[in-house]
């Protein structure tokens, strides 16, 4: 059944895209097309990397409320890029060539992801409020740092960082989307490597370990995984802290099951479907710009909220 | 056999387990018991190889526990934790059917399938196959995981503390279960369960491990290490014991 409904989604996202390329199509079409083209590529990625991220991160912290966006992993991927525009100076740091650079800052990432996030929530992990706490106020404490270094940057400098950490979905470098949807591929094909470990890992880790499983090497190439879609979706479109939430609390409701080979590729679809369906409605029908990161957070928050409210105390 | 020798172990820089030296015989039902912070816990997490110890070494059938690998570990010791965490949308079918990973590491045979299916009968789980975990009772989820625990089949079977909150009728249930599982047999298992009611340490443990600070108090036969004089100095409290229809009653003064 659950497998159905994935199609029925997979269906629904490439019905989505159709309308989103094609409608009130004009002449130049090829030119139209191909801008339209990339502009789609960004969403479906960042949507899907944020998407599947989110169910892998949840189970290995065993908390459906956190995502990488609430505990400021993608804070983190903006304050590295801003690190490496302070060290190498906004020059060298604008001459590098994508692939490298994504390199470098994918990998600073998931060394210091797995540094930062593997103590501090392996730390609270026995106790759930404690958990949700450190994660949320780690998540603010990441932004306002990174907030503070942009603020010591010289103005010229800060622009470049501007430009590299906040690319809109209008102002996406094909090249760029490249390079992301390479390192989405690996990351995806890492999750469904990982899928059948992952779910004996929502047992918890003491029963993941006493079934055998070598928890702490699935904790470091889960985070791996989650730190290389974090910083494929925010390279591509910056920081969006709700659509994790909103698109795994949506699988959740929709495509019931604990399987990992279910509910990553449910969590991946509906949130390259938000994205997708959002933006054409705000932007063919509506005739509206750059609102629809507004309305994702919106919702997204509002589904944050639900969960924390609609939590039985255990 | 697992084999206990010079076992210590130091977490956050303080002793939790001092120098013990103990066995548990292969056959039969072993009861750990100790006040709380004793240290039994980690003791049983140490037997299953879950917690490397500062110091000592430990075998379970002549295999060092600590240095196996996680996949053999896994067959050779089947270890259920504390507390049983509710994952949303698992069926208790599917729970039990966790019990096989070890074996398959992701792709049931049909073997598999079939001792899944003896396992949940012998749990008295098949009417309860698709239901969500969420939805039973303690008991009920507590029973579901000591199945998941029987069908990963290993010759060792290791439990910390599955009576916890379980009204009477529950805890006899299981321990009854328990008890039955560790009869001599083609079957047999040997079942190591830290307890705190003593009464059902008595009713049916064969051999007792006890502990006290951290220390070894006793590793013995249950009449041996169950008697009102040892209980009372191992508790700090007084404890009688009488013989009431050919069992051992406990009486905490």
């Amino acid at each position: 059944m659950a497998e159905r409904r994935l199609i029925w989604l997979a269906l629904a996202l490439l019905l989505a895209s159709a309308l989103y390329l094609g409608w009130g199509l004009r002449s130049p079409y090829g030119f139209i097309l191909s801008l339209r083209g990339v502009k789609l590529g960004a969403l479906l990625l960042v949507g899907a990397a944020v998407g599947a991220s989110t169910v892998v991160f949840q189970t290995m912290v065993g908390n459906r409320l956190l995502t990488p966006g609430i505990v400021g992993f993608d804070a983190m991927f903006v304050m590295i890029q801003t690190l490496l525009v302070l060290v190498l100076g906004g020059g060298g740091f604008a001459t590098l060539p994508p692939l490298p650079l994504f390199a470098i800052e994918a990998g600073c990432l998931v060394v210091a992801g797995m540094l930062l996030f593997g103590m501090v929530l392996r730390l609270g992990a026995e106790d759930m409020t404690r958990l949700v706490l450190t994660g949320v106020i780690l998540g603010i404490l990441l932004r306002g740092l990174t907030g503070f270094i942009q603020r010591i940057l010289d103005p010229s400098e800060f622009a470049i960082v501007q430009g590299a950490s906040f690319a809109s979905f209008g102002s996406v470098d094909p090249m760029q989307l490249g390079v992301a949807a390479a390192a989405f591929l690996l990351a995806m094909l890492g999750c469904l490597r990982l899928a059948p470990l992952l779910d004996v890992a929502a047992l918890g880790r003491s029963y993941a370990r006493s079934l055998g499983v070598n928890h702490d090497g699935l904790a470091l190439a889960a985070l791996a995984i989650v730190a290389a879609l974090v910083a494929t979706s925010t390279a591509l479109a910056g920081p969006v802290t709700f659509l994790g939430l909103l698109a795994a609390g949506l699988a959740a409701a929709l495509l019931p099951s604990w399987r990992h080979r279910i509910t990553i590729p449910a969590a991946a679809l509906l949130g390259a479907l938000i994205l997708v369906l959002g933006q054409f409605l705000f932007e063919r029908l509506l005739g509206l710009q750059s609102t629809l990161a507004v309305i994702v957070e919106f919702l997204g928050g509002l589904v944050f909220l639900f969960l924390v409210l609609k939590r039985r105390p255990t | 056999m697992i084999r206990i020798s010079q076992l210590d172990l130091t977490r956050d820089g303080r002793r939790i387990l001092k120098g013990i030296d103990a066995q548990v015989p292969a056959a039969g039902l072993t009861a750990v018991i100790g006040p709380n912070g004793a240290g039994k816990s980690s003791l049983l997490h140490c037997m299953a190889g879950l917690l490397p110890p500062s110091a000592g070494t430990i075998t379970v059938d002549g295999t060092d526990i600590v240095a196996a690998r996680p996949a053999n570990r896994a067959r050779l010791i089947a270890m259920l934790p504390q507390g049983t965490p509710v994952v949303p949308r698992l069926s208790v079918a599917d729970l039990v059917a966790f019990g096989r990973w070890p074996h398959h590491r992701g792709h049931p045979s049909a073997t598999d399938h079939a001792i899944i299916r003896e396992s949940m009968i012998a749990f008295d789980l098949l009417p309860l196959a698709d239901r969500r975990l969420d939805s039973l009772s303690g008991g009920q989820r507590q029973r579901a995981f000591v199945a998941m625990a029987h069908a990963q089949s290993t010759p060792w079977l290791l439990l910390d503390e599955p009576l916890a909150a379980l009204d009477p009728k529950y805890a006899s249930d299981i321990m009854r279960r328990l008890h039955a599982m560790s009869r001599p047999g083609p079957d047999a298992r040997g079942v190591v369960v830290v307890l705190h009611d003593l009464a059902m340490a008595a009713r049916y443990a064969d051999w007792v491990v006890s502990l006290k600070d951290g220390r070894l108090f006793a590793s013995a036969p249950r009449r041996e290490a169950m008697n009102g004089a040892s209980l009372t100095a191992l508790f700090d409290t007084e404890i009688l014991v009488d013989r009431l229809n050919e069992s051992d009653v406990i009486m905490v003064r």
